[in-house]
């Protein structure tokens, strides 16, 4: 630990660091940071920077608010899409309790114990999310409900010269590459200026870091070519939404625990418990992995997003997709969650997906037959007679999902669970109270 | 690192490769007059003398380097088995011996041990491989001259790997050695951080470090391929 902490005082020296970011993440998943100079990072990195929660969603305590800042010396990394003048760098911080104790409403938190449980079991949990977001041209003052103009027409692997945004994209991988974030694969996705960039995977604490990282690094870029860029679950009617489909697998030692070679699918009974687990739970997880009103105008059919509960080697309308494993490639067996999106909180939708799936383990959950067909196009009638549920159709469903989960209370732990149902409850009631335009647009004149 | 002494010259050659591996600088000389000719400013590091070679002229060697005010260690002896009889009453001569034909392994491990025990460490400051250069007491590493930015487990990889050039080490050993802990990922956690160093290193530089297959990896050239 104190080397590692004395490699981090030395870079900032060598390096000529002005300022240090202390990076953590709110309930929600929004970047918070406070920077402090090198002359402090010393002392935060042995005690800690107190600061006040109270002002951070999801932190906010009845009797104590100050809680501390815990650099992670392990993430400290040179910001070098800053671009010139004095370096600056961040490290990922822990939120803990004055006495040094985990802070019960830090997400990084969270995942901790849902990673130590996965430990418990023997495992080690690693993933892969693609990220999709859209670019748009910048907005003059704050958004008013006009839509977003997209910065080209293009579409899925298209090759143009002059594409600012797929220069803004390839900008941002090699930035990305620099900080150590490899990056397997990026590309123009289907809708107008919305585009992918694929994680290698690993550890599903540092790949959380990471999505913050990449989210923030993708903003930055964007915002320094006087471009928007936004990871807003679904920006424009009648095209797909930015989802964050994120693939998972389970590590025993060296051995990836969801590869069997003597069964059909080449999926082991760890891998099967483990989708049984995530699909029995789906709904409830629903509120975590889709956080916001918006979250739902992407999880409808027709959209390469999934809406029903259920599980396919090769059709992407499937909740849980399980790709086909090549020859000799043990290793790459996973299995891919479609529903998350790309601005669901990292930290919390890979500790509520983990935590679903151990129980599937633990209990040994029989997994449905494969969903055959496109769920799209079966009729509700067929639906019901395969058994197959759909995920929330709203907020407010998926609210209620969540509030009767016992896993999720678990997997949250009181403070997050109450404190989220409690913010999500009240994002719901402002939207109902909104008049939207659809309804001006319908029933102004006719009615 | 100032070089080594090696007696005699010219060096036998599996000696030379051997040291040349592990990456200790040699000069050889003929005789000890040679040897003070050819001394570097800042003097040797050690010595190796091959007492299987020539007998006399090895042992005048390891007098006149012990009898200097300041005496030249570690001085390492490499004596033929049937020569054993012949170090009674020179103990004082020698600082470790290797009985002929040696082992590389053997060799690079005594070698170690003494550079340790004398206080001098194997280890310069600096690791310079081809294009990169790692600076130890500063805990900074450069690639071409321009800086890396690296967290400290990579750091500390890249460490490893690059004052082990040519060695495979599989995925179980570095994890031992450079984390030394049980971590999160398990010995996954291998792969993403030679892949993370890959990304760091760029595209030109990636190949520095090579995936070994089913076994790990080794950083720079083969130590068998020439």
């Amino acid at each position: 630990m104190e080397r590692q902490q004395d490699y981090v005082l030395r870079t900032v020296e060598e390096r000529g660091v002005r300022f240090v970011q202390m990076w953590f993440t709110d309930v929600l998943g929004t970047p918070k940071s406070f920077q402090i100079t090198p002359a402090e990072l010393e002392n935060a990195m042995q005690e800690g920077m107190t600061f006040d929660g109270s002002t951070i969603d999801g932190f906010s305590r009845v009797q104590e608010s100050d809680v501390l800042a815990m650099p992670d010396a392990k993430t400290f990394q040179l910001l070098p899409y800053l671009g010139g003048g004095p370096p600056v760098a961040r490290v990922v911080c822990d939120v803990v309790n004055l006495d040094g104790s985990p802070f019960e409403g830090d997400p990084r938190q969270v995942l901790r114990r849902a990673l130590e449980r996965a430990r418990e079991l023997g495992f080690s949990f690693f993933v892969a999310p693609e990220l999709e977001y859209f670019y748009f041209a910048q907005m003059s003052g704050e958004p008013d409900g006009v839509a977003p103009i997209p910065l080209d027409r293009g579409s899925y692997f298209d090759l143009t010269t002059n594409d600012v945004a797929s220069e803004l994209r390839r900008q941002t991988v090699l930035t990305l590459e620099d900080m150590g974030i490899p990056v397997e694969y990026s590309q123009h996705e289907d809708a107008p200026s919305q585009h992918e960039i694929d994680l290698r995977y690993t550890d599903a604490l540092t790949m959380a870091d990471t999505v913050m990282t990449v989210r923030m690094v993708v903003k930055e870029i964007a915002a320094q070519h006087q471009v928007m860029a936004t990871f807003m679950p679904k920006p424009l009617f009648g095209v797909q939404g930015s989802g964050m489909h994120t693939h998972m697998s389970l590590f025993d030692g060296d051995n990836n625990a969801f590869y069997d070679d003597s069964d059909e699918y080449n999926l082991s009974p760890v891998a099967r418990h483990f989708i049984a687990g995530v699909l029995t739970h789906a709904t409830e997880l629903t509120a975590v992995t889709n956080q916001w009103v918006n979250s739902y105008k992407r999880l409808i059919v027709g959209y390469e997003a999934p809406v029903y509960i259920s599980w396919a080697r090769n059709n992407r309308s499937a909740l849980v997709r399980v790709p086909p494993t090549k020859r000799g490639k043990r290793d790459s067996t996973r299995i891919e969650y479609r529903a998350p999106d790309s601005a669901a909180n990292p930290y919390l939708t890979f500790a509520a997906v983990l935590s679903a799936g151990l129980l599937g383990i633990e209990k040994a959950y029989e997994l449905p037959a494969e969903a055959a067909a496109n769920l799209y196009e079966l009729s509700p009638a067929q639906r019901l007679a395969e058994g197959i549920h759909a995920l929330p159709g709203s907020l407010s469903e998926a609210v209620d999902a969540m509030e009767r989960s016992e896993l999720m209370a678990e997997v949250l732990g009181e403070h997050v669970f109450e404190w989220f149902v409690r913010n999500k409850r009240a994002e719901w009631a402002d939207y109902k109270a909104e008049v939207t335009a659809f309804e001006l647009r319908r029933y102004l004149t006719s009615l | 690192m100032e070089p080594l002494l090696l007696f005699p010259e010219p060096a036998p050659p599996p000696l030379a490769q051997a040291l040349d591996l592990s990456g200790y600088p040699w000069k050889a000389a003929v005789s000890i007059e040679a040897a003070d000719r050819i001394e570097p400013d800042d003097g040797w590091s050690g010595a190796i003398v091959c007492a299987d070679i020539d007998p006399d002229g090895a042992f005048a060697l390891c007098r006149s380097l012990r009898k200097r005010d300041l005496p030249l260690e570690p001085l390492l002896l490499l004596v033929a088995g049937s020569q054993l009889g012949e170090l009674e009453l020179r103990e004082d001569l020698f600082d470790d011996f290797c009985v002929t034909p040696w082992q590389g392994q053997e060799l690079e491990a005594r070698l170690a041990h003494l550079f340790w025990r004398t206080g001098r460490g194997t280890r310069p400051d600096l690791v310079e491989y081809g294009p990169l250069v790692l600076n130890l007491e500063t805990y900074q590493a450069a690639l071409s001259g321009r800086p890396l930015d690296l967290t400290y487990m990579e750091y500390e990889l890249l460490k490893f790997l690059a004052t082990h050039p040519g060695k495979v080490f599989t995925r179980e050993v570095l994890l031992s050695r450079v984390w030394g802990y049980e971590y999160y990922g398990g010995a996954r956690t291998v792969d993403v951080h030679i892949r993370r160093l890959r990304a760091k290193l760029g595209e030109e530089h990636a190949n520095l470090i090579s995936t070994v297959r089913s076994v790990g990896y080794r950083f720079g050239q083969s130590r068998w391929s020439g």
